[in-house]
C-alpha cells in the first residue's frame, strides 16, 4: 500500500495517471532535488582531491596547479629515483610474503574458531580481534619496543632486513583475513562435511577436498586485503622501519614533508592504482552471486 | 560445533600457528609498552623497572591532559561532522534502486582502500596557499575586479591590491576536515546498513498519520537506526583519536594530538616510559568507547527483545 494513495483529490483521470508517473513518491528519497545535491556534494569531496592529485602527477608543470600540457616526465623521475624504487621493491616484497603468512594463518585460525568449541573460545576471540580494534599507533610503538628490546638483528642482507616489518604486517593483518574467511564460512553447509567423511573420506581429504575448494572465494579476498592492508600501512612500518627498510608509504611521508612535488603525485598514484585493482578483485570475489556454490576455475 | 577433545591433533594443527603468532608477535609486544610504561629511564636507551606511576602522574599534568582533551575535541567534532554528512548518502544509498545501490557502495568504500597518507597528501595540495580552493577563488577575485574595472570601481581596489590566499592548511580546521576526509567511508557504512533494515512500512504509517518528512525522520527513522549511528559513530571516533600523521601533515604548532606526543616520546625524545603510559592511556580510552557501545547497543537489544 503506497501512502500516496490516498493523498489527491479523486480528480479527472487520465490526467491523474500522467501525473503519477512523474511525481516523486513519498519514499523515493533518491529522487528528490536537495538529496542528490547532498550526495553529490559529498562525493565530490571525497573524489575532487584523489582525482586532482592523479591528474597533477600528468601535469607539465613544477607549480602543480595551471595545467601545461600531458606528460610522463615525474613517472620516469620517480622511475630515475633509486631510493623510491628501492622502496617501492621493498613494499612489493613484504606485501608477497605478507600475503602468503597472513592467509594461511587467517584461514587455520577462521575454521579452528568455526569448527570447534573449547574453553576460553570468547577470550581467544576477543584477543584475535584486538589488532583489529586497537590504535594503530599503540600497535606501531609495540612492535618498536619489542624489536628492541629483543635485539632483532639489523644488518641482515636484503630480504631479511625487511624481517621486522614482514613479521608485525603479519600480526596486523591475519585476523582481517580470519574475518573475511569467517563471513564465508557462515554459509556452509556443515552436512557436506559429514557426508564426506561419513563416505570414508579422511579429516585431511575432507578438508583439501570440500572445505577449501569452498573457502576459495573467502580465501582470495582475504588475501588481497592482506595485500593492500600492508601495501597501505603506514603507521606500523613508520615505528618498525629502519634506515634500510624504508616501505613506499614511509617514503612518500618523508617525501611530502620536504615539499609537496609532482613526483610524489606520481609515486601515490602507482600506489594507488595497485591497490584499487586488488580491492576491486577483493569485492569481486565476496560479491554475492559467487556465493551460490559451483566455483568456477 | 564439535568439541575439540574429539579431534584434539585437528584443533592444534589448526590453531598452533596463529595462537603462537598472536602471542608472540603482538600481546608480548604491548605487554613489553605496558610494564616499561611503569619504569623510570636512566639513560638513553636504559629503562629501570621500578614499577612507579610517575608516568602516569605526569600524563595527566595540566600540559597533556589538555592534549588528550583536544584529541578528544577535535576526534569528536571530526566524528558529527561525519555523521551529519555521511548520514544523507548513507539513506540514499539505501533507498536507491538496486542497480544504483551497488555502484554507490563501492564508490564510499573505494577511497578507503586508497593509502590515508596519500588521501592526506591529497588535502595538502587542495588547502595549501597556491593549492586548487585558493587558485579558484583568485581566479573569482580576478573576474570580480574585472567587472568592478567595467563598471568604472577598477581604482578603488575594493577587493583589496592583491589577492591574498586564505590560510587554510596548518590550522585545527585542516586537521578536523583531514580527519573526516579518511575516515568518512567507516561512517557510512554501519549507517547504511541499519537504515536498509528499516522496515519501510513505519516510514509510510508516520506519514499516512500526517507527520511531516522531517518528523518521521527524527521520531521514526533515527531513533530506528541508532545502533549503526552508534557503531559508526565509535568506528570513526576511535582511529581518529589516535591520528599522527593527519595533524603532522595538515596541522600547525599548535595542532599536535595525542597520537603525535606518543611519536614523539618513541622517535625523537626517547622517553619510552612515559610514552608508553600515554600510549596505555589511548588504548584504555579507546575500550572504554568501545565498551560504551557495546553497553548501548546490548541495552538496545534488551528493549526491543
Amino acid at each position: 500500500m503506497s501512502a500516496g494513495q490516498g493523498a489527491g483529490p479523486a480528480g479527472g483521470g487520465k490526467w491523474t495517471v500522467l501525473r503519477r508517473r512523474e511525481a516523486v513518491g513519498p519514499l523515493e528519497y533518491t529522487r528528490r532535488w536537495w538529496m542528490r545535491l547532498t550526495v553529490g556534494a559529498t562525493f565530490l569531496m571525497l573524489y575532487a582531491p584523489i582525482i586532482l592529485l592523479v591528474v597533477y602527477s600528468f601535469n607539465d608543470s613544477r607549480r602543480n596547479i595551471v595545467w601545461r600540457g600531458f606528460t610522463f616526465k615525474y613517472y620516469e623521475k620517480a622511475w630515475n629515483n633509486e631510493s623510491l624504487i628501492e622502496a617501492f621493491v621493498n613494499s612489493l616484497a613484504i606485501a608477497v610474503v605478507n600475503t602468503l603468512v597472513a592467509t594461511i594463518l587467517g584461514v587455520l585460525v577462521a575454521i579452528a574458531l568455526w569448527r570447534f568449541r573449547f574453553p576460553g573460545k570468547a577470550a581467544y576471540e576477543g584477543f584475535m580481534m584486538l589488532p583489529i580494534v586497537i590504535p594503530e599507533i599503540c600497535m606501531g610503538v609495540a612492535m618498536m619496543a619489542f624489536f628492541a628490546r629483543v635485539g632483532w638483528p639489523t644488518g641482515l642482507p636484503w630480504p631479511l632486513t625487511l624481517s621486522n616489518i614482514m613479521i608485525a604486517h603479519i600480526a596486523f593483518s591475519f585476523p582481517f583475513v580470519a574475518v573475511t574467511v569467517r563471513g564465508r564460512l557462515v554459509g556452509f553447509n556443515r552436512e557436506l562435511e559429514d557426508a564426506s567423511k561419513d563416505l570414508g573420506a579422511s579429516e585431511w581429504q575432507t578438508m583439501r577436498y570440500i572445505v577449501l575448494p569452498y573457502l576459495r572465494p573467502g580465501i582470495i579476498a582475504g588475501a588481497l586485503i592482506a595485500f593492500t592492508l600492508s601495501l597501505d600501512d603506514f603507521v606500523i612500518t613508520f615505528f618498525t622501519a629502519g634506515p634500510n627498510s624504508v616501505t613506499l608509504p614511509v617514503k612518500i611521508f618523508s617525501m611530502v614533508r620536504f615539499s609537496v612535488t609532482p613526483e610524489v603525485n606520481a609515486a601515490s598514484t602507482v600506489l594507488i592504482v595497485i591497490t584499487v585493482i586488488a580491492t576491486v578483485l577483493a569485492m569481486r570475489f565476496q560479491s554475492p552471486s559467487r556465493r551460490a556454490g559451483g566455483e568456477e576455475g | 560445533m564439535e568439541s575439540w577433545r574429539k579431534n584434539p591433533v585437528v584443533f592444534w594443527l589448526l590453531n598452533l600457528g596463529p595462537a603462537f603468532w598472536l602471542f608472540v608477535f603482538f600481546i608480548v609486544p604491548l605487554t613489553i609498552v605496558w610494564v616499561v610504561s611503569f619504569g623510570e629511564k636512566r639513560g638513553i636507551v636504559d629503562i629501570e623497572i621500578t614499577w612507579t606511576l610517575a608516568n602516569y602522574v605526569r600524563a595527566v599534568e595540566p600540559l597533556y591532559l589538555e592534549i588528550f582533551w583536544k584529541s578528544i575535541v577535535m576526534a569528536g567534532i571530526a566524528t558529527l561532522a561525519c555523521l551529519i554528512v555521511g548520514y544523507p548518502v548513507a539513506f540514499a544509498i539505501a533507498f536507491a534502486p538496486e542497480r544504483l545501490k551497488a555502484i554507490l557502495l563501492i564508490a564510499v568504500v573505494l577511497p578507503f582502500w586508497i593509502n590515508a597518507l596519500i588521501r592526506t597528501y591529497a588535502l595538502i595540495a587542495v588547502f595549501r596557499s597556491r593549492g586548487s580552493i585558493n587558485f579558484g577563488l583568485e581566479w573569482l577575485w580576478e573576474q570580480a575586479n574585472g567587472l568592478l574595472g567595467l563598471i568604472g570601481l577598477g581604482e578603488l581596489a575594493l577587493l583589496g591590491e592583491k589577492f591574498a590566499p586564505l590560510p587554510l592548511l596548518y590550522n585545527n580546521t585542516a586537521v578536523t576536515l583531514g580527519i573526516v576526509y579518511a575516515f568518512f567511508p567507516f561512517m557510512v557504512l554501519p549507517l547504511y546498513a541499519n537504515i536498509e533494515k528499516i522496515d519501510r512500512s513505519y516510514i509510510e504509517a508516520s506519514l499516512d498519520l500526517g507527520a511531516g518528512q522531517w518528523r518521521t525522520f527524527f521520531s521514526v527513522i533515527f531513533p530506528l537506526t541508532w545502533h549503526g549511528v552508534m557503531s559508526g559513530v565509535i568506528i570513526v571516533f576511535v582511529p581518529a583519536l589516535g591520528a599522527f600523521f593527519i595533524p603532522d601533515l595538515l596541522g600547525g604548532t599548535d595542532s599536535q594530538l595525542i597520537g603525535n606526543v606518543i611519536e614523539r616520546q618513541f622517535k625523537s625524545a626517547n622517553d619510552w616510559p612515559f610514552g608508553g603510559a600515554l600510549s596505555f592511556l589511548l588504548m584504555y580510552l579507546t575500550f572504554g568507547a568501545l565498551a560504551l557501545r557495546a553497553a548501548v547497543s546490548g541495552r538496545k537489544q534488551g528493549l526491543e527483545a
